[in-house]
């Protein structure tokens, strides 16, 4: 017979209705799946029992391939075929990942390829990030399901804080394509919060502090009675426990004067390093001994003293982005109630010094920092599938970059400031800009900056059938509105005639986490020059528009100027267009000022004109106010 | 006769509940519902209703409606591993048909 697990309260399930569900951490080294049985979240362990899955596929031929320590044991002899580290691809073009000569795939550049994400071109033919991401949660879902004893009704999926729309729709779609039902996409650092904050009952401001094996996040959040909300995201992509490893290495080269070592030697001391690194964290030395191919024999003694020492300045890295998640929360270290570890390299001694001294607290760690995530992920995944009652649960997540649209000039107008909890929505109104202008192009942007040359282009769209009028007449409402999952979409509605337009943003690729770094870091260095170029750009557009309307009068009422007043006229606006030429925003003021005031009694005596038109064979009771 | 737990059954419910951080133990009870007539409930217990049975079993306190005792008088709960899969088995000697995955009873 079956194998019954205990329910809550009030939550037994009718047979064959059980509502399994996982919680995936997709990791860029290792992935796993967890559960929530008995009321527990556990990790679930293959036949091995083991509960790491190397986020590694290699394809074999046209039918077959391998998942997993398998693939990532051939990953040498068979390196072109061996794809490891996908995460780092998902949601990606060619042009977004930089130099490619760092990896050893060979990359598809085909402008005719699907949503400009790169595609790896392996023995089983062209294969997305999507696809082979595909693949590690297939592997996830027949192990869920072979422990679990039934089909999944659902899992949640983590992705970075730091993933764009492009890199969240991605995970999506592998999901769909390894045949899960994806419940919601979870910041990892939430999913770390959730695993501590429902197990330890705990409330107030904490820090998340992640380092994996290539990348590093810091989140902070903010819990009170079981609500989540993130308050800041920070990190560095290009920062994580390898880089400890190599610190070892390049200690080894210097004590062995090696230099110019053949690839398989690397690999073989980088394994050392690693293993050295994993031992000084119980230990206080680790013995290296390894033969090179040259015969050689490396053989060094290493202890925490010296490895403290060769990778201090990896550890302070970590402790920049950590004081600029805090500006951003605005808050004061000491506001944060509590520190979570996550990411193996958090094991390391020095690094939970470290973290303990920046926040004058010791950091929790009593949950496996490799696991922690996956256990948070099948809690909310647990909740969302219906297992728990009474229990209201609000998840709130931000944004990591602001979300805006082109205005006229080239600046971008911020809807969504970032960091904003999502899901969210937003609406501004906007208006033509020309006499009798039918259409608007709506310019979706992401990032900080005030020039839209400086921010992110998303997506482009079209509101047509817009009722002629004159400039500035019609009224559009301009919605945007982010999902649980991060994902935008932009409406936009001529509130008049009710025309209407709409777009979903799955833009075909993002940023970066370094790129998303830099922006941030832009937009503090850049904020007085931009604020320069916004001062700017709005006096030309103000100058143009003046221009027009000027010219556009003197050809309609040339009567009411006198030939002197025209030439004065003609004047002002030759030295706007010529202050327009020079990029001195106060100058061009001036100048738009000077044309104003010429132009003072032309306006009035139109002013006049058009009343005495409106009024002119009207008797007096039509006038009267009904 | 009442219900009873296996000693393997008794240390994982001990553990569930320690670390779940509450219960009073476990209620076991049977619906009518499921493909063959009845079907086992097994939930944490949080409160004790007035009618409640309760039984001892290797220190882990079972309670059972008056209702469902007749049902499943006399059985046993054990805790197995089958591949990947864990949980609880049900001995229920009242037990005359069921359908093919087990999951509900008829008596």
């Amino acid at each position: 017979m079956a194998l019954l697990q205990i329910s809550e309260p009030g939550m037994s399930t009718a047979p064959h209705q059980h509502r399994l569900a996982v919680g995936i951490d997709l990791g860029t080294t290792n992935s796993l799946v967890a559960t929530v049985r008995n009321g527990i979240s556990t990790v679930l362990n293959d036949e091995q029992g083991r509960a790491m899955l190397p986020s590694v596929v290699r394809y074999l031929d046209a039918e077959e391939l391998m998942v997993g320590e398998a693939a990532q044991r051939s990953q040498s002899e068979d390196p072109t075929n061996t794809i490891s580290s996908v995460k780092r691809f998902m949601g990606r073009g060619l042009a977004d990942i930089g130099d490619i000569s760092r990896f050893p795939y060979r990359f598809i550049d085909d402008p005719n390829a699907k949503v400009g994400q790169v595609q790896l071109r392996t023995v089983a033919g062209a294969k997305s990030p999507v696809e082979v991401s595909a693949e590690i949660l297939k592997v996830l879902r027949v192990r869920a399901e072979a422990s679990l004893g039934g089909e999944l009704v659902g899992a949640v999926i983590t992705v970075p804080a730091y993933f764009d729309d492009a890199q969240r729709q991605a995970t999506k779609d592998a999901a769909r394509l390894a045949g899960l039902n994806v419940l919601r996409l979870l910041n990892e650092p939430t999913a770390a919060a959730i695993a501590y904050g429902l197990d330890n009952a705990a409330e107030g401001l904490y820090a998340v502090y992640d380092l994996g094996g290539g990348t590093f996040d810091i989140s902070i959040l903010r819990l009170s009675r079981g609500v989540f909300e993130v308050l800041a995201t920070n990190g560095d992509s290009a920062l994580g426990g390898d880089d400890f490893d190599h610190r070892i290495f390049c200690w080894l080269l210097e004590k062995n004067t090696l230099s110019a070592l053949p690839p398989q030697d690397i690999r073989l001391l980088l394994t050392h390093a690693r293993a050295a690194k994993e031992q000084l964290t119980e230990h206080d030395e680790a013995r290296i001994t390894a033969v090179l191919s040259t015969g050689a024999l490396v053989d060094n003694v290493l202890n925490q003293a010296t490895f403290y020492e060769i990778s201090q300045n990896l550890v302070q890295r970590t402790l920049q982005p950590l004081r600029r998640a805090l500006r951003d929360a605005a808050l004061k270290i000491a506001d944060i109630n509590g520190v979570v570890m996550v990411g193996g390299a958090t094991r390391m001694p020095q690094v939970q010094r470290a973290v303990g001294e920046f926040f004058g607290q010791t950091p929790l760690t009593n949950l496996d920092p490799d696991k922690v995530v996956a256990l948070g992920a099948a809690i909310q995944a647990n909740l969302l599938a219906g297992n728990r009652s009474g229990e209201d649960w609000l998840l709130l997540d931000v944004i990591p970059l602001s979300l805006g649209i082109e205005t006229m000039g080239g600046l971008a107008e911020k809807l969504i400031p970032r960091n904003s909890t999502i899901p969210t929505a937003r609406a501004q109104e906007f208006t033509t800009y020309k006499d009798g202008q039918t259409a608007m192009s709506i310019h979706v942007v992401q990032g900080e900056r005030e020039l839209i040359s400086d921010c992110r282009s998303l997506a482009k769209f079209e509101l047509r059938g817009i009722p002629a009028m004159v400039a500035g007449a019609a009224r559009i409402r301009v919605t945007f509105q982010v999902d649980a999952d991060g994902l935008l979409s932009v409406f936009a509605r001529e509130m008049g005639s009710g025309v209407e337009a709409t777009i979903e943003v799955k833009p075909s690729y993002g940023l970066s986490d370094a790129e998303i770094t830099r922006m941030l870091q832009e937009s503090g260095q850049h904020a007085r020059q931009d604020m320069q170029a916004r001062a700017l750009r709005e006096q030309q557009i103000e100058a143009r528009q003046l221009i027009e309307a000027v010219q556009n009068a003197m050809v309609q009422d040339a009567e009411l100027l006198s030939a002197e007043q025209c030439k004065q006229i003609d004047e002002q606006i030759t030295l706007v267009q010529a202050a327009l030429e020079q990029q001195d925003a106060m100058h061009l003021k001036r100048a738009i000022g000077a044309l104003n005031e010429v132009t003072v009694s032309f306006a009035q005596a139109r002013m006049d004109k058009s009343v005495s038109h409106a009024l002119s064979g009207k008797n007096i009771s039509d006038l009267e106010v009904k | 006769m009442g219900i009873s737990l296996t000693e393997a059954a008794a240390k994982h419910v001990q553990n569930f509940i320690a670390k779940r951080g509450k219960g009073l133990g476990l209620r076991i009870g049977v619906r009518t519902t499921g493909c063959s007539g009845m079907a086992y409930k097994l939930e944490f217990a949080d409160a004790l209703s007035d009618d409640d049975m309760q039984f001892q079993s290797h220190g882990v306190t079972l309670l059972v409606d008056p209702k469902s005792l007749p049902y499943i008088d006399g059985m046993e709960l054990d805790f197995q591993r089958e591949g990947l899969n864990e949980g609880f088995k049900f001995n229920n000697p009242n037990v005359k048909n069921e359908c093919g995955c087990g999951e509900s009873f008829q008596v």
